[in-house]
């Protein structure tokens, strides 16, 4: 017994590790924003099933992403914030894509439910301003007139952690409100100006502060909201409707966006119009190089996510994420023909 | 007798012929000089190991921060402001939370940890001594991020509901200190991490205390009682002063896991890049900043001053290290003169 043991644990080990490498040899990888990761690893997992080839995801924030895929220690990259079309020029790089979320401000007052409380872009600008401190302020009283309205401060509370969630929330309070966008901007972290804010480490940090802190408001990403029940608030949209935030609100968004004039996919869905559509959503991205030097290992990455586009439809909705309309798609098939190369310049796909 | 002789020889009649008796041969002395050798020069290589790592680390937060000490020089230290939409960074702030939180850890932490100590070392029955001595250990090695999530789960609503507005209540009136106790009774903030960050230093300094308190030899201690000294007096005149070293070192293991911690307090301090007067207030660490920003820190700029952050850190644990050696030095100074 013991010497077979010692015989056989090696020779077992050795074969382990060439089954390892072999794997190892024909996975793909790839790095970046966390928003997006557990879908990622859903579609790797039943990608993997499928077809024998594996996906390794590690998700190590946007900005670690954006890294990685400039150093070429992974096969493509992934971020929360779409590079503009002269960083992606500066890289060599194209960008897609691959599924959207919403972003909902959530209450948490006193006898309000979730859906009660009606805001507007602006309102929710000047809560996060400062502008607004008090929760029967006039401006919100005149959008809630039928709600009883308390007259303590508002904490608002902001993610701590830099996130794609506040890059697009902050976009959107951009777009709507001219004094965020001098006074503020949008990026992935902010400096925020509120005097009675709080900042919490993740959606789960937000919405445990939003929860424990009375009289407070948040924003956390859609599933986020949803699966653990918060009060969120309605938004008015561009066309003037107060709109739920529900998956459909977030497709009639990206329907109303105008991809097909975006250069490399820059488009940022807030603020959208449409009337149905809700005005926080966002997609997160791919960033991948335009010419590559291993062109089997690049195209096992492209067959990875157009079997995402094709197939993933349903893993995306039940993790509450919004698969990407099919018009889109043919877009960034259109785009990967075009752009990626081998070192010859043949195209890949 | 007999037996006890036996036993006493039996070993050594086994071993003598091996190392007395029999001559050596040269080869095998030659080998064991170099066994001795490599030996030598291994240990010597781990413990410059330690040195290069040092120097490594501070080497490359030099080169990570060089673009940062470019662009804001000297003040960065003194700038409030920490914009990373226009670029704009300071650390006057993160520095201060640092600096607070730690101070508050230590204020409650040391009276506590040098409770713990004595009535293990001197008071407690010996039934006792074992498992609360273990209980302390145990709390030693509990993660931070328990601590963290314990803090804002557990702890910040009680705290929030039902300290606080007290404090607020009976504290907030009080002259001088009044202002450090305003505010919102949110839970969170810079004393609620200062709280968390003193529990879990207790069991740090509590445990090498008291592993020093042990080593103080029985007969100094009994000499005191003997000429009739209470225990507060042996505790402080002569346990104190033969472990004060120890005591030190214990304080500064401490002090080192406040300013380092990173996850407890991320979890409990708000988060907020701002600095008031107020205990109550959501402040900022230089560890929680690293833990929250750097994962999505896009752009050189934003990246280096982070990790001039970390440097900073680095400088405010060596100068304490540096101080409480210089410290030490004085004390011993001032013994040597005296007698």
């Amino acid at each position: 017994m013991k010497i077979s043991h010692r015989i056989f644990t090696p020779a077992l080990l050795a074969l382990g590790i060439c089954a390892a490498t072999s794997a190892v040899a024909a996975d793909i990888t790839g790095a970046g924003a966390t928003f997006p990761y557990p879908i990622y690893a859903k579609w790797a997992e039943a990608y993997k099933a499928k077809t024998g080839t594996g996906m390794n995801y590690q998700s190590i924030g946007s900005g670690g992403g954006i890294k990685q895929i400039t150093a070429k220690t992974v096969d493509f990259g992934a971020s929360d914030m779409p590079l503009k079309a002269e960083e992606l020029e500066k890289g060599g790089l194209i960008q897609f894509p691959t599924v959207m979320g919403g972003v909902v401000p959530v209450v948490n007052i006193e006898g309000i439910k979730a859906g009660d409380m009606k805001l507007t872009g602006k309102v929710l600008a000047d809560i996060y301003l400062g502008k607004i401190t008090k929760w029967n302020d006039p401006a919100i009283v005149a959008l809630n007139k039928d709600l009883k309205l308390p007259a303590t401060d508002i904490t608002a509370v902001n993610r701590s952690d830099g996130s794609g969630t506040t890059f697009i929330f902050t976009d959107y309070l951009s777009k709507v409100s001219p004094e965020w966008k001098s006074k503020v901007g949008s990026s992935t972290s902010v400096m925020w100006p509120a005097p009675s804010g709080a900042g919490g480490k993740g959606n789960e940090g937000v919405a445990s502060f939003v929860q424990r802190l009375k009289n407070s408001i948040g924003y956390v990403e859609y599933a986020y909201a949803k699966q653990n029940k918060l009060a969120y608030a309605l938004l008015q949209n561009r066309e003037g409707h107060f709109v739920k935030p529900y998956d459909k609100a977030f497709q009639a968004a990206a329907a109303g966006a105008d991809w097909k004039h975006a250069p490399g996919f820059y488009e940022i869905l807030t603020d959208e119009p449409g009337k149905d559509s809700w005005p926080i959503t966002g997609a997160t991205f791919i960033l991948f190089h335009k010419s590559q030097a291993h062109p089997d290992k690049a195209k096992e990455v492209l067959k990875f996510f157009d079997w995402a586009y094709a197939n993933g439809d349903q893993l995306a909705l039940g993790l509450d994420y919004i698969p990407m309309p099919d018009a889109v798609v043919e877009l960034i098939h259109g785009e990967w023909k075009d752009k990626v190369k081998d070192v010859n310049g043949k195209p890949i796909w | 007798m007999d037996a006890l002789d036996h036993a006493l020889e039996a070993p050594q009649g086994a071993s003598l012929p091996l190392s007395m008796s029999r001559s050596i041969p040269e080869t095998q002395l030659r080998r064991q000089h170099l066994y001795d050798l490599v030996f030598r020069n291994v240990t010597r290589i781990f413990a410059f190991l330690v040195l290069a790592l040092l120097i490594g680390i501070l080497i490359s937060l030099l080169i990570g921060s060089w673009p940062a000490l470019k662009a804001f020089g000297p003040g960065f230290l003194v700038s409030h402001e920490w914009n990373p939409v226009t670029e704009k960074f300071g650390a006057l702030v993160p520095i201060f939370g640092t600096l607070v939180t730690s101070f508050i850890a230590l204020l409650i932490g040391i009276p506590v940890s040098f409770g713990i100590a004595v009535f293990l070392t001197e008071l407690s029955p010996l039934w006792l001594r074992r498992p609360i001595g273990t209980a302390i250990e145990l709390l030693a090695a509990i993660p931070s991020i328990i601590y963290g999530m314990w803090g804002l789960f557990v702890f910040a609503p009680v705290f929030g509901d039902h300290v606080q507005p007290w404090m607020i209540e009976h504290l907030g009136p009080v002259w001088l200190i009044g202002p450090l106790f305003k505010g919102a009774p949110q839970g969170i903030g810079m004393l609620t991490a200062g709280i968390i960050l003193a529990i879990m230093v207790v069991p740090f300094i509590a445990s090498v205390m008291r592993d020093v308190f042990e080593v103080v030899p029985a007969m100094l201690k009994e000499s005191a009682y003997a000429v009739g000294a209470t225990t507060w007096e042996v505790v402080w005149n002569v346990v104190l002063p033969y472990t004060k070293i120890g005591v030190v070192g214990g304080i500064l293991l401490g002090l080192g896991r406040a300013l380092g911690e990173t996850m407890a307090v991320t979890f409990v301090i708000g988060n907020a890049n701002r600095m008031g007067t107020s205990l109550f207030a959501p402040g900022t660490s230089i560890a929680s900043a690293l833990a929250n920003e750097f994962t999505e820190a896009v752009g050189g700029l934003y990246t280096s001053a982070l990790i001039e952050l970390g440097l900073i850190l680095f400088l405010i644990t060596f100068v304490v290290l540096a101080l409480s050696k210089i410290l030490l030095y004085r004390l011993a100074k001032r013994e040597g003169t005296r007698t």
